[in-house]
């Protein structure tokens, strides 16, 4: 800003004595400090923590730093099952969930059939009520159809979760691609089935890519219907999280998981600015 | 060697909106034919079902004899370059180009000897690798062009291809396509809301309006003599004047003028090149206001009653706001029931 002022004093050529004074924005920075705070901070503290041994009131530093509990962690077998666990219930999720909604997805945002507003509005139905209610009521079903405590029957809960990204994002994508692009494409001689897989797939995909990512992160992270449905038989990280963070108040238990948790979807969205530019997944989101 | 043959085509959408009536036109081979209205006359429609991307809800369209009305796009003989280019923006300008090409089956070598001969041709020889996106609004068009050429379609179909671009660019290309359209005498279809554009390009403007044909005829016809009151008024600047007929005469305001017609309404038509402009005290118009071009001069007139008329003159300097005038016509035309009825 400083170093702006005296630039467009030059630009504007006659009025050189005359300093102007650009108002720093106060509300903006005020804003940017509090906003970093929120999330910095609470990141900082369980970083710390977790390879923090000893910290006791009212140290501001830690008094004693280590790796204890990450060993203690890292050597029980239960972490290790449940985060394969994590990582093969999401991928299935999400290749599922890809290929029951993108297809609908193309349906909604290019055809026209009848019911389709009330069927697209259908997709906000699942988020439109107490989670937890509704997880009962499915549990509930669940039971008589032996689906309690089993791999496929956590699929099926998760996959409830994730329809709402891929639906609703994938169809503005593909909403979003320039249909002349599509027509272009017939004229020079590309069946429609041609135009799909060469423009329109193409074109949509850094947005599907970003919903597919949300959806993967989402399901992986996803709890309560996990708990419910896959206890005690299933046990993914954030349910194993839990139980530890219930069953001993050991603060470090759950910074290490904690952190171990973050792995995961720093990696993708590591994977995802690689593969698909950071422009392009911002515009995902409508950036 | 390809005739477009466009018989009783209709196309009604839903509404019912009738989007093109009844029309009829034959373009010949090597012909460049444009269809020039203000949007919502049909042009547009006309052109995308010559395309395939609207079926006609009636009338028979053929191409060198073929019937093609019920073809999809993909199996038409036509190549289309549209008004935003469609340029596929993940493709380089060598995919662009050749995938029409791979789409055909064609061998490598032959799909890049037939890029890089079109890249040529349009003038961006060397440019295959570059990204569609690195390219000017003038160098997309002519990817697009190229797009299309490359192909070696029977029938070029142009709509608005220029629109986007500025008035200088506009100019430019549009030389280049008609040079281009003529070396390769390729039949093509032209849409466009620009006369000038028509006026320069076209061996033959249609004039559309509400889905039907006003005047087919050559540039400089349709300029010289318009048909109907619409055309006149549409292509270049015309002064209309509505006024009544009486034993031989025609009147607005105190403007008289003998016309040998019937009695009855009337819209006169007179070039503002053909107004010639006489001052005198007891003038029937106004001057309103003189702008001086440098080349020329235009001289805005008032008859009085709020009726405008523009008149070109050779030395604005001999008149100034206020000033009254007679009017001298040295052509016009009298339209009546949507026809011509007299003209000098």
């Amino acid at each position: 800003m400083k170093q702006l002022a005296p630039a467009l004093v030059m630009a504007s050529g006659r009025r050189k004595s005359i300093p102007v004074r650009i108002p720093t924005d106060w509300t903006g920075i005020i804003f940017a400090v509090v906003l970093s705070a929120a999330v910095i901070l609470p990141l900082l503290v369980v970083g710390v923590w977790a390879f923090t041994e000893v910290w006791r009131y009212p140290n501001v530093i830690p008094q004693q730093f280590g790796l204890r509990f990450w060993n203690q962690t890292l050597t029980r077998a239960d972490v290790w099952s449940a985060l394969t666990l994590s990582l093969q219930l999401s991928t299935v999720v999400t290749l599922l969930s890809a290929a029951i909604c993108l297809p609908a997805a193309y349906a909604f945002a290019r055809l026209s059939f009848p019911g389709r507003n009330v069927l697209f509005f259908s997709f906000l139905a699942g988020h439109a009520f107490p989670k937890f209610g509704l997880l009962i009521a499915i549990a509930a079903i669940f039971l008589q159809l032996n689906l309690i405590g089993t791999f496929w029957g956590v699929v099926l809960i998760q996959l409830v979760g994730t329809l709402l990204f891929m639906i609703w994002i994938p169809v503005a994508a593909f909403q979003s691609v320039d249909r002349r692009m599509e027509e272009a494409a017939r004229d020079v001689g590309a069946g429609p089935f041609r135009v799909f897989w060469s423009i329109t797939l193409p074109q949509a995909g850094p947005t599907i890519a970003a919903a597919v990512l949300l959806s993967f992160v989402g399901t992986f992270y996803e709890t309560e219907g996990a708990w419910l449905i896959g206890a005690p038989g299933i046990r993914t990280m954030p349910v194993l999280m839990i139980s530890f963070i219930n069953n001993q108040m050991v603060i470090q238990y759950g910074a290490v998981l904690s952190v171990m948790l973050w792995v995961p979807s720093f990696i993708a969205l590591m994977f995802a600015r690689r593969v698909i530019g950071g422009g392009a997944f911002a515009r995902g989101f409508g950036g | 060697m390809s005739v477009l043959k466009i018989t009783d085509v209709s196309k009604i959408f839903a509404g019912p909106t009738v989007a093109v009536d009844n029309f009829s036109l034959e373009v010949g081979d090597g012909e460049l034919v444009c269809l020039l209205g203000p949007s919502g006359s049909g042009k547009s429609t006309l052109l995308r079902m010559v395309g395939g991307f609207e079926r006609p809800t009636s009338g028979l369209m053929t191409i060198d004899g073929d019937d093609i009305t019920q073809l999809p796009p993909e199996r038409r003989p036509t190549g289309m370059v549209f008004q935003s280019h469609a340029l596929w923006t993940h493709m380089n300008v060598f995919k662009n180009l050749a995938f029409g090409l791979k789409l055909r089956g064609l061998p490598k070598e032959q799909i890049t000897e037939k890029v890089e001969a079109v890249l040529e041709l349009v003038g961006l020889a060397g440019y295959g690798t570059r990204g569609v996106n690195q390219l000017s609004g003038g160098q997309q068009q002519r990817v697009a062009l190229a797009r299309s050429l490359v192909l070696e379609p029977k029938i070029l179909l142009l709509d608005e291809p220029f629109a986007s671009l500025d008035q200088h660019l506009r100019e430019r290309l549009r030389e280049e396509v008609r040079d281009i359209q003529q070396r390769l005498k390729i039949t093509t279809l032209f849409v466009t809301h620009g006369q000038d554009e028509a006026l320069a390009m076209a061996d033959r403007i249609v004039v559309m309006r509400d889905g039907r044909t006003e005047q087919i005829d050559r540039p400089d016809v349709v300029y010289r003599e318009p048909q109907t009151p619409f055309v006149a008024g549409f292509i270049g600047t015309m002064n209309l004047i509505e006024g009544e007929v009486s034993k031989g005469r025609f009147a607005r305001a105190d403007f008289r003028i003998d016309i040998p017609i019937p009695d009855g309404p009337a819209t006169l038509a007179i070039r503002p090149e053909a107004l010639d402009l006489e001052a005198a005290e007891a003038g029937v118009a106004q001057v309103h206001r003189v702008t001086d071009y440098g080349t020329h001069g235009l001289v805005d007139l008032d008859l009085g009653d709020g009726t405008r008329l523009k008149a070109m003159v050779a030395h604005p300097d001999l008149f100034s706001e206020g000033q009254k005038v007679n009017l001298k016509p040295q052509a016009m035309a009298a339209y009546r029931d949507n026809a011509r009825v007299y003209r000098s």
